[in-house]
């Protein structure tokens, strides 16, 4: 099989080679100049320009219109929708700076296009359209970064509320793992040299804050309403804590603790019940039978987004959302950091 | 080999030099003519031609990439093929050799194709021609550039063939994935290869820069001043500015780097508990690397894209048989944003865990970095404004560097503003954007050079068909590649993930990834249109005449041949700048740069 792919290949070079000298051989009897552009083919290329032009922006449009249904749905978080609302008013400046630029750039290839008797005008500079082009720019760019940074401060400054919740999320290759600072709202004190099969977020245990700490794998729960202050850390390289849905991320580090704080505002069961979700988990169901998977519902997710090593493409941990009761109840039941036996 | 002369050597010989002396009146050997050459012409040519090889690698690289994106799981006797069945048993991609190829791809194509291939060809081909010099002001570092580069490209192939598969942790090699060999196989002995590569590269990289600002400050011919010059040179002298300064930071990185690989330093190392038990290791930061890193890389994003910006500059003007609109301005801007390159860079890092307040800083001068850039865009455009366009193959891939230039900038303006980047940050949002912006602007800049300059390099002509094929398809099928992207981004899916089948929540996306990588498959096909078109028309295309484009620089002035010393006689004599095409009461729609001031005349577009 190898052998005829070889072979195949060889007699195209051979047909290929032939062809090429007809082609040689008869140029040299026309004695023709193949580089040289002529107008036939500045018209045809200017005219393909507006057709390409035509063509992208429908594609655009085309994309726009099938796949924004498929973008995360708005904002579970109360900075979240900020971010949406700054996102779309970006978005439609660029759009709109995409369209008229690319449209002028082909409308003048078109428009310009060297025919037998065009003729180009001698125009070298113009300050006043110049200077336009500089300030109009920049007028709108201090406006991007007057409001990019009033809501960059508001969501990166220090939590000042009072009653919040503190929830350490832990990165390790290739898993998550989260911490509740338990009812004295204080995480323990962690030490990397204690960490072992019984103690794998590595508590210090000689520290007794860390005693009422909850540890939970596989899946974790917070309140709407409520701030959630997250702390991040990681036992081996970098990580991102993304949570897509909330409109978090943030690097996990090791040798330093870093931040990162939200307040959620709609439930799980509230998304399931959303009709921009609903659409949306039907397409991804209907997918999930041409695979043929098991339908699936919606759910938060807290995923890596920093390169980490192999399994990269599979470091995952559940969240939910639920009304203050819920996940009073949810917390109770689990297992405080004391209660499970630690050998030093 | 004395017996091993060509025709241009002969004339070479036959060429009278009274009063110019330089050392070209001697035999050539094959090796010192064709392979330790201290010509600044050969020079170029050997890092046109690694660089063409090197691209298709890395491309082929990312078609295999691609298919694994779009058809997890899914057999490839092509793959298998390719990788064997150490990496692509029964031609599934092994989740390892896909980081390692992502990798790979990255570095080849930002280092090895747009920065050596791209710089390494056009300054040296274009810097002695168009100031008017004989030669780089020292052709012996200039040939050790090059082959430093070789070397360096050597090395990085030969890491891809070892047992454990080359560097893997991303092109940015973040530790301490990439400090700690136990955190991932390509973080062994592949990672101390690319650590030394890239060492050797940035050797050459300096012997070039140096060699290319030297030259343009000293030996430009008279009558050229500075604002004379063309604008490639402009570009390419703040490019080698930017990699003299930026580079070595680099370095200093990987030094760091591997003292805690292999000496037990601490410079990024803290707290790390890996392969089941603790490191020593206390005090460093990742966080110091990712500065040191993007201290270069940023500058490294213009390194690569301002040599082709001032390639555009130069085919934009010539084919629209128009001045360049607002000469100054260009400079202006490129000055400007070779400045502010350095002050950027913290955009790639608001949310490694570095201080908010810093990264506010630095959305202020990125988004500054916009002006110039969009000042840029609107020359080009009003360039061809009035103009009498040429469409050249050359022209076509400027036009088309200025399309994907403004398409994928204007992404940008979304990224630099930090609030907005929280959520797309390592999407494949940024993806798209910076593929758009940086790969397929500089990648179409250097095909546009390729195609004005080959009667130079080769003293041939491409073919125009087949150079008109290539574009289109190219263009289109980028766009295809790239544009899509987006919108996996808007739907948060993260880069570097070797399947997205884990996640339900991306099971609604996968048409969008066909889309993707059947666009990729063909234009990579459609590279094979340019790489016969290169190949063939090096040899077979037709001869070049003095001046094809009818183009003002005066690199058209020396004879089509390939000599020592550049000009046979004299050394030109420069009386204007490089943009008078079209200019009123002139007999011909252009004026090269020898040609004397007519009496009251104004240089400089004045008229």
């Amino acid at each position: 099989m190898k052998l005829l792919v070889l072979l195949a290949i060889v007699l195209l070079i051979i047909a290929g080679h032939q062809l090429l000298r007809i082609i040689e051989l008869s140029r040299g009897l026309k004695k023709t100049t193949e580089w040289q552009v002529t107008s036939s083919d500045n018209d045809r290329m200017g005219k393909i320009m507006l057709v390409f032009m035509i063509l992208f922006f429908a594609f655009f449009f085309w994309q726009a219109a099938r796949w924004n249904e498929r973008a995360l749905p708005l904002a579970s978080s109360e900075h979240g929708l900020k971010i949406d609302a700054l996102w779309d008013a970006n978005m439609y400046l660029v759009v709109f700076i995409f369209l008229v630029t690319n449209f002028f750039l082909f409308w003048f290839a078109y428009k310009y296009r060297g025919l037998t008797n065009t003729k180009a005008v001698f125009i070298s500079h113009n300050n006043k359209l110049e200077l336009a082009w500089t300030v109009i720019p920049a007028f709108a760019l201090a406006f991007i970064i007057i409001f990019g940074l009033k809501y960059w401060n508001e969501i990166m400054s220090e939590s000042d509320k009072a009653d919040k919740i503190i929830v350490e999320l832990y990165a390790k290759q290739f898993d998550w793992t989260a911490r509740y600072a338990g009812k004295d709202g204080k995480l323990g004190e962690t030490d990397y040299r204690q960490i072992s099969g019984s103690n794998s977020v590595g508590m210090d245990t000689a520290d007794v804050l860390g005693n009422d700490d909850v540890i939970v794998k596989n899946e974790f729960h917070i309140p709407i309403g409520k701030e959630i202050v997250f702390y991040m850390r990681s036992r081996d390289v970098l990580h991102s804590a993304y949570m897509p849905h909330f409109r978090a991320q943030m690097n996990c580090v090791p040798g330093m603790i870093t931040t990162f704080k939200f307040i959620p505002n709609k439930t799980t069961m509230e998304m399931r019940k959303d009709p921009y979700v609903k659409h949306m988990m039907a397409g991804i169901n209907k997918q999930r039978e041409k695979f043929g998977e098991e339908p699936v519902e919606f759910d938060y997710l807290l995923l890596c987004n920093k390169i980490c090593g192999t399994s990269h493409f599979n470091m995952q941990m559940n969240l939910i959302v639920e009304s203050q009761t819920d996940y009073d109840a949810w917390i109770a039941k689990q297992k405080a950091f004391k209660t499970v036996a630690v050998k030093p | 080999m004395g017996s091993v002369t060509n025709s241009a050597l002969e004339k070479e010989h036959l060429v009278h030099h009274d009063h110019v002396h330089h050392d070209d009146d001697h035999e050539e050997s094959f090796i010192t003519k064709y392979v330790f050459s201290q010509d600044h012409k050969t020079i170029s040519r050997q890092f046109l031609i690694t660089a063409v090889i090197m691209a298709v690698i890395a491309m082929t690289m990312s078609v295999i990439f691609r298919m694994q994106l779009a058809w997890p799981g899914e057999k490839f006797a092509f793959v298998n093929a390719l990788l064997g069945d150490k990496w692509a048993k029964d031609g599934i991609l092994d989740p390892n050799m896909y980081l390692a190829l992502v990798t790979i791809h990255g570095t080849i194509m930002v280092f090895f194709v747009l920065t050596g291939g791209l710089s390494g060809t056009f300054s040296n081909l274009l810097i002695p021609y168009q100031v008017g010099a004989r030669d780089m002001a020292s052709g012996f570092l200039n040939m050790l550039s090059y082959w430093f580069f070789f070397v360096s490209s050597c090395i990085m192939l030969a890491s891809c063939f070892i047992d454990d598969g080359p560097a893997s942790g991303g092109w940015t090699i973040y530790p301490p994935l990439s400090a700690v060999p136990e955190a991932m196989p390509g973080s062994k002995l592949g990672m101390t290869m690319w650590l030394i590569s890239m060492t050797i590269f940035v050797v050459s990289s300096l012997l070039g820069s140096l060699n290319y600002i030297i030259t343009i400050f000293n030996l430009r011919a008279k009558g050229m001043t500075m604002t004379r010059l063309p604008l490639t040179i402009w570009a390419f002298l703040v490019t080698a500015i930017l990699g003299v300064l930026s580079f070595p930071v680099l370095v200093s990185a990987v030094a760091l780097l591997i003292m805690d690989r292999s000496f037990g330093t601490s410079f990024y190392l803290s707290d790390i508990y890996i392969g089941g038990r603790p490191l020593d290791n206390v005090g460093g930061s990742p966080i110091l690397f990712e500065h040191l890193f993007w201290f270069l890389g940023h500058p490294e994003v213009y390194i690569v894209l301002l040599p082709a910006l001032g390639i555009t500059s130069e085919i934009i003007a010539t084919n629209s048989r128009k001045p360049i609109f607002g000469y100054r301005a260009m400079i202006g801007s490129i000055l400007a944003i070779g400045f502010l390159s350095f002050i950027v860079w913290g955009h790639h890092m608001y949310m490694t865990g570095m201080n908010p307040f810093l990264g506010s800083v630095f959305v202020f001068t990125t988004l500054l970095i916009a002006i110039p850039s969009a000042v840029k865009a609107f020359n080009y455009i009003t360039t061809l404004w009035k103009g009498n366009l040429q469409f050249t193959p050359a022209m076509l891939f400027s036009i088309g560097l200025v399309s994907s230039f403004i398409t994928g900038g204007v992404t940008g303006i979304i990224l630099a503003d930090s609030t907005l980047d929280i959520n797309v940050h390592d999407t494949y949002f940024v993806v798209a954007h910076f593929h758009i912006v940086m790969g397929l602007s500089a990648i179409f800049g250097m095909f546009a050079g390729v195609y004005h300059w080959f009667p130079k390099l080769f003293l041939r002509m491409m073919n125009k068909k087949l150079g008109y094929v290539h574009f289109w398809t190219t263009l289109v099928f980028a766009y295809g590649t790239f544009f899509p992207q987006h919108f996996l981004g808007l739907a948060g899916v993260p880069r570097r993930y070797y399947t997205n089948s884990n996640f339900p929540m991306f099971d609604n996306l996968v048409d969008i990834n066909e889309i993707c990588t059947i666009s990729a498959i063909l234009g990579a096909l459609a590279q094979g249109i340019f790489l016969f078109n290169f190949f063939y028309s090096m040899f077979r295309g037709e001869k070049a005449p003095q001046n094809p484009w009818n183009s003002n620089t005066l690199e058209w002035t020396t004879p089509m041949a390939n000599i020592h010393g550049n000009w046979p006689g004299a050394l030109p004599v420069v009386h204007r700048w490089p943009y008078d095409y079209s200019k009123p009461g002139k007999e011909k729609d252009f004026v090269p740069q020898t040609v004397p001031l007519e009496d009251g005349e104004q240089d400089g577009g004045g008229h």
